[in-house]
């Protein structure tokens, strides 16, 4: 199976890269509209600011590659900022637009508790889900952001609670995402990497 | 559910091994960075931190490696610094494998450095290191190692840091660091209370009680300790066991 990491400067791009391999998972970087066409499933990898993530996106004219990789079912998941990104605007650039495969917005956490949100923490479980199979109910997740999706409508399969109630994981159809860092999160987060990629190859 | 509070292994180098010392000083070698980062991966460390405390720049080069040999046993969240004073040290220390870096001095002398660096990397990435050391009724910073005196208040720097970008405080008491005789929780919690960040006690870690009053009484979000775990003095999972019977909420690994 050929799964490529989308390349457009993300730092976290390597620690995501070295994690698929410690599963024995073989991945590409792919930087440009062709290298996403071939494709037989994406990650978006993201750490950093939602406007230079979207300029970035769009300097490298992978915008639209992305979204029509997604409409004809390619496997997409989102990580951290990469969750962002799939939505319509964030509230950290209100100037730039996302890739809007979720019409919601994302917003800035209100300051009710420590920001940004760092750390390890646990999931509210609301719909089944097919990153989260095989993960134990009281299982922590690394987070760094202070910015996320309140709602998903359907897509929001887990949230978690810190100064609001935010999407931590989405799912819809080919699209999958989590506000967590599945490359930081310890066994298991490569637990997450691995239902992603089971599914992709049609397994799970 | 609640955010777990983070136990952070501290791994000072001269960028290449991990060296030890007592309130700055005698230091001596203990290890190999990758072999320890491999060892506390595996064992339940939250999050590891190093850092260059020769931060010569000549030996940059070896530091980045050592970093990048980090990186590679790592499934948690990486902290790397130590001599860092400008954006672009920053990027090469990032790209060498660290989610979030250091500064100290660098600031102190340039704080719009803070919002240089969280304007490129996200305040997430932008670590503030304070060495403090109690003088008359206040705490102030020292840079360079711990080496020179700056007259500014501790806490002051701390909130003017946030303020600039910073989006977490590792705060060393110089009092506490190398003695084993428990953190620092005044100067912790006036720390805490000052910001709206986590914040990370660094100094004077001992037995699980002393955690359990950083995190209590000191109001600390993390607490990071290195010679009791590099000399397996403590475990972190009989640490996280007794936390976590107290009340405290942390990440049971295994």
């Amino acid at each position: 199976m050929n799964i490529a990491l989308v390349e457009y400067g993300a730092g976290n791009l390597p620690s995501v890269e070295r994690a698929l391999a410690r599963l024995g998972v073989e991945s590409r970087r792919a930087s440009t509209p062709e290298a996403l066409a071939g494709c037989d499933a994406l990650i978006l990898p993201g750490v950093g600011h939602f406007g230079a993530l979207m300029r970035s996106l769009g300097e490298r004219s992978l915008v639209a590659p992305l979204r029509e990789a997604v409409s004809r079912g390619t496997p997409l998941l989102g990580i951290c900022l990469g969750l962002q990104a799939m939505f319509a605007t964030s509230d950290e650039a209100p100037g730039d637009a996302g890739l809007a495969l979720f019409p919601e917005k994302v917003s800035a956490l209100p300051p009710a508790d420590r920001l940004p949100h760092m750390g390890w923490n646990q999931l509210r479980r609301a719909r089944p889900s097919k990153l989260l199979k095989g993960v134990p109910q009281d299982a922590y997740f690394y987070f760094a952001h202070s910015y996320a999706a309140l709602d998903a409508g359907e897509a929001g399969v887990a949230y978690c609670d810190h100064c609001a109630s935010f999407v931590a994981v989405l799912e819809l159809g080919n699209i999958f995402a989590t506000q967590f860092h599945p490359e930081k999160s310890g066994p298991v987060g490569a637990q997450i990497l691995s239902n992603f990629v089971r599914h992709a190859d049609g397994k799970g | 559910m609640s955010l777990a509070h983070r136990i952070i292994p501290c791994l000072d180098t001269d960028g290449e091994r991990v060296v030890k010392g007592v309130n700055f000083v005698n230091l001596r070698d203990a290890g190999d960075p990758a072999a320890l980062a491999a060892r506390y991966n595996i064992e339940g460390a939250d999050e590891l931190v190093v850092l260059d405390i020769a931060a010569s720049r000549d030996h940059r080069p070896t530091f980045l490696e050592t970093i990048r040999r980090v990186a590679a046993e790592l499934a948690i969240p990486l902290t790397a610094g130590g001599g860092v004073a400008n954006v672009d040290e920053g990027r090469a220390i990032l790209r060498a494998g660290a989610d979030k870096l250091t500064v100290n001095t660098a600031a102190i002398r340039n704080p719009p450095l803070l919002t240089a660096l969280a304007a490129e990397f996200g305040s997430q990435a932008v670590v503030l290191a304070i060495d403090a050391k109690r003088v008359g009724d206040r705490w102030e910073a020292f840079v360079r190692g711990g080496s020179v005196p700056t007259g500014i208040d501790a806490v002051a720097w701390a909130r003017q840091g946030v303020d600039c970008g910073a989006g977490e405080i590792l705060i060393t008491s110089m009092d506490k660091d190398g003695t084993r005789s428990g953190f620092d929780c005044p100067l912790t919690a006036a720390i805490s209370r000052a910001v709206s960040v986590p914040v990370i006690a660094s100094g004077g870690a001992d037995t699980p009680e002393t955690f359990l009053e950083v995190f209590r009484e000191g109001r600390a979000d993390a607490a990071l300790a290195a010679s009791i775990f590099h000399d397996s003095i403590q475990g972190l999972g009989e640490l996280k066991r007794y936390l976590g019977e107290q009340g405290v909420s942390v990440r049971q690994t295994g």
